[in-house]
């Protein structure tokens, strides 16, 4: 059934839709709409044979829900920023004891300084976790890919966490298709766990291992995420057949055939960047894109084909490794690894910076004349930076950083973008 | 593609009313997005929301820079936010304001405000009269529906009576069909 709705609310129901049967969360933003819309749900009764728990905490609310999966039944949770860092050792956890959990990450920037806007630091920070990581481009695929996300965690049992830009998709009212509960339900078996704590047939989960045998439970991790390589597209494919519409799978080409210039990225960004091509195409430039779906696992062998008869790549991320640059681009990097052509980084969107047409035009255009840095800042006021450093190597006791940036800006409240 | 920016401030409807404009036209069987400007907002301080309508499935991720409609819920953010940044040639205005463009002093923000198309609706006075709050939203999208066409009113009665429970659904109903017709009475006017 078609809808006008947010984001959050779409992802809502569509984890209603998959009978979840224990959700535990604690609010943040910009996730909360999701668990406030499914826990009025739970309190309507439109969303039977669920309880939803309160808890203190996010770590709690992870905690809960590894007790709740390892119990046997279907367990959900969400959230953003701060919260997944405080969730970190369940989060480690939940992935290393094999748990089916699903989490959306309504993604946002990690303080300090505090920001409660769009970036992906946060579902990065945790990308050696263990989890399963899907990156949605819409709503409508914010929407499908829970519902795959919870039968691909349960076929290979492991955590998948969905992410989705916080504001840009949360926040969002755009059309999307909310399917059946019968559809749902023939796409996705209930749950069998292939292990359980039941009180009939004890076991332990969750046992100390030492250096015998840590090394092959870790080999296992890794081999259930190669699987997993093959099973992403395969349920994606299974749920274009069952569904009527293409929505998630490893990787998204736009436009790359004979394309000299290709983009790569994660998220909701991507829409704008195929205007971007669009536009550039129609001049006559070689220009494309790739949408990055599944980051863990790492689609290494198809990006590779994806990407191995351009001149250059651009990665354009939303997240920083402070010190080095991209994230993303090393994963690209390796999946290139012995194709000679020129390969840019570009940190765009942190903490909520608008990523605008103009500026992706004017940067894939520098790109096509090779005119970039290795890693780029998108968008950086070099002004502002010149005079934070030459204030901070005049005064010893210069103080906060931050602050002083924001001195200098003035009131911001007057910006349109 | 029509971009709509609405300005407003922190409980003004700023965000609710980006959300009616997509739900009408989505009932229209349009493409549309709306979406706030993710201040962290609060009651009073400077907020802004956007909409875009088009006939085909919505990518665009970027704030609405370029609108082709503003709807100004509040005039004293003239003198604090850059509103007519990025205005597209023959937009249309809508200002809540019981004064023209003239004694609202708007020749001093807009450069070559004449280029555009602005109205003064008074909408806090209808939404008073209406729904007994000072919610300028709606009744600036009834209006916002008589001058641009690119909703129609019954498709935006029909967004107010899904987002509001029933008597405060039909006394929103009542503001946004006052604001229609004082809007289209004034827009004849302009054509007679």
């Amino acid at each position: 059934m078609l809808k006008q709705i947010e984001g959050s609310r779409a992802v809502a129901e569509a984890v209603a839709l998959c009978r979840p049967q224990v959700i535990c969360a604690y609010p943040i933003t910009p996730q909360t709409h999701i668990v406030e819309g499914l826990g009025e749900m739970v309190k309507t009764g439109d969303l039977a044979g669920c309880e939803f728990i309160n808890v203190e905490s996010e770590f709690a609310a992870l905690s809960v829900a590894i007790g709740a999966s390892a119990a046997g039944v279907r367990s959900y949770t969400a959230t953003s920023s701060q919260g997944l860092l405080f969730m970190a050792e369940a989060v480690y956890n939940a992935a290393g004891l094999g748990l089916p959990i699903v989490m959306t990450i309504g993604n946002r920037a990690i303080g300090a300084p505090i920001n409660i806007w769009n970036d992906h630091s946060d579902s990065m920070s945790m990308r050696d976790a263990g989890w399963i990581q899907l990156y949605a481009d819409d709503n409508q695929e914010a929407l499908d890919l829970h519902i795959q996300a919870f039968r691909l965690a349960e076929e290979l049992s492991c955590p998948v966490m969905v992410c989705m830009d916080g504001f840009i998709l949360t926040h969002a009212y755009d059309r999307v298709d909310v399917p059946t509960q019968a559809e749902v339900d023939a796409y996705l078996p209930p749950y069998l766990p292939r292990q359980i704590l039941d009180p009939r047939e004890p076991v332990s989960i969750g046992a100390m291992v030492g250096p015998e045998a840590f090394t092959e439970v870790r080999y296992l991790s890794h081999h259930r995420q190669l699987r997993a390589l093959g099973l992403i597209p395969q349920l994606a494919a299974e749920f274009a057949t069952a569904f009527g519409r293409p929505s998630g799978g490893l990787i998204r080409p736009y436009r790359t055939e004979g394309a000299e210039t290709i983009v790569v990225a994660l998220g909701s960004v991507n829409g704008t960047i195929q205007e971007v091509v669009d536009e550039m195409r129609a001049e006559g430039t070689a220009i494309g894109s790739v949408s990055i779906l599944s980051f863990r696992p790492f689609p290494l062998a198809v990006l590779r084909e994806a990407l191995r008869h351009a001149k250059r790549v651009v990665v354009l991320e939303k997240c920083l490794a402070v010190g080095l640059g991209g994230i993303v681009s090393d994963g690209v990097r390796k999946s290139l690894s012995g194709v000679v052509l020129h390969g840019y980084t570009v940190i765009a969107g942190l903490g909520g910076r608008a990523i605008t047409r103009a500026s992706l035009r004017k940067l894939f255009e520098d790109a096509g004349r090779d005119e970039l840095q290795q890693v780029t800042f998108l968008d950086l006021d070099a002004d502002l930076v010149s005079f934070e450093l030459e204030r901070e190597s005049r005064v010893r006791r210069s103080g906060p950083t931050a602050e002083a940036l924001l001195r200098r800006l003035g009131t911001v409240a007057s910006r349109i973008g | 593609m029509f971009q709509i920016r609405i300005h407003g401030r922190g409980g003004q409807g700023v965000v609710s009313g980006a959300e009616l404009l997509s739900v009408s036209a989505f009932i229209e069987g349009r493409h549309a997005q709306a979406f706030p400007s993710f201040g962290s907002e609060r009651m009073g301080a400077p907020v802004m929301a956007f909409c875009r309508i088009d006939d085909k499935p919505i990518r665009l991720r970027e704030p609405v820079l370029e609108p082709d409609a503003l709807i100004i819920q509040d005039a004293t953010l003239l003198h604090q936010v850059d509103l007519f940044n990025g205005l597209r040639p023959r937009a249309c205005i809508l200002i809540n304001a019981t004064k023209g463009a003239d004694e609202l002093g708007l020749a001093g923000f807009a450069r070559g405000i004449q280029q555009y198309r602005l109205h003064a609706i008074p909408a806090t006075d209808l939404a008073l009269e209406h729904v007994g709050r000072k919610v300028p939203n709606v009744p600036l999208l009834g209006a916002f529906a008589a001058l641009t066409g690119v909703i129609g009113l019954p498709s935006l009665l029909q967004a107010i009576r899904e987002k509001f429970p029933g008597p405060v659904a039909e006394r929103n109903v009542a503001a946004a069909q006052a604001a229609f017709d004082l809007a289209s009475r004034a827009r004849e006017a302009v054509d007679a």
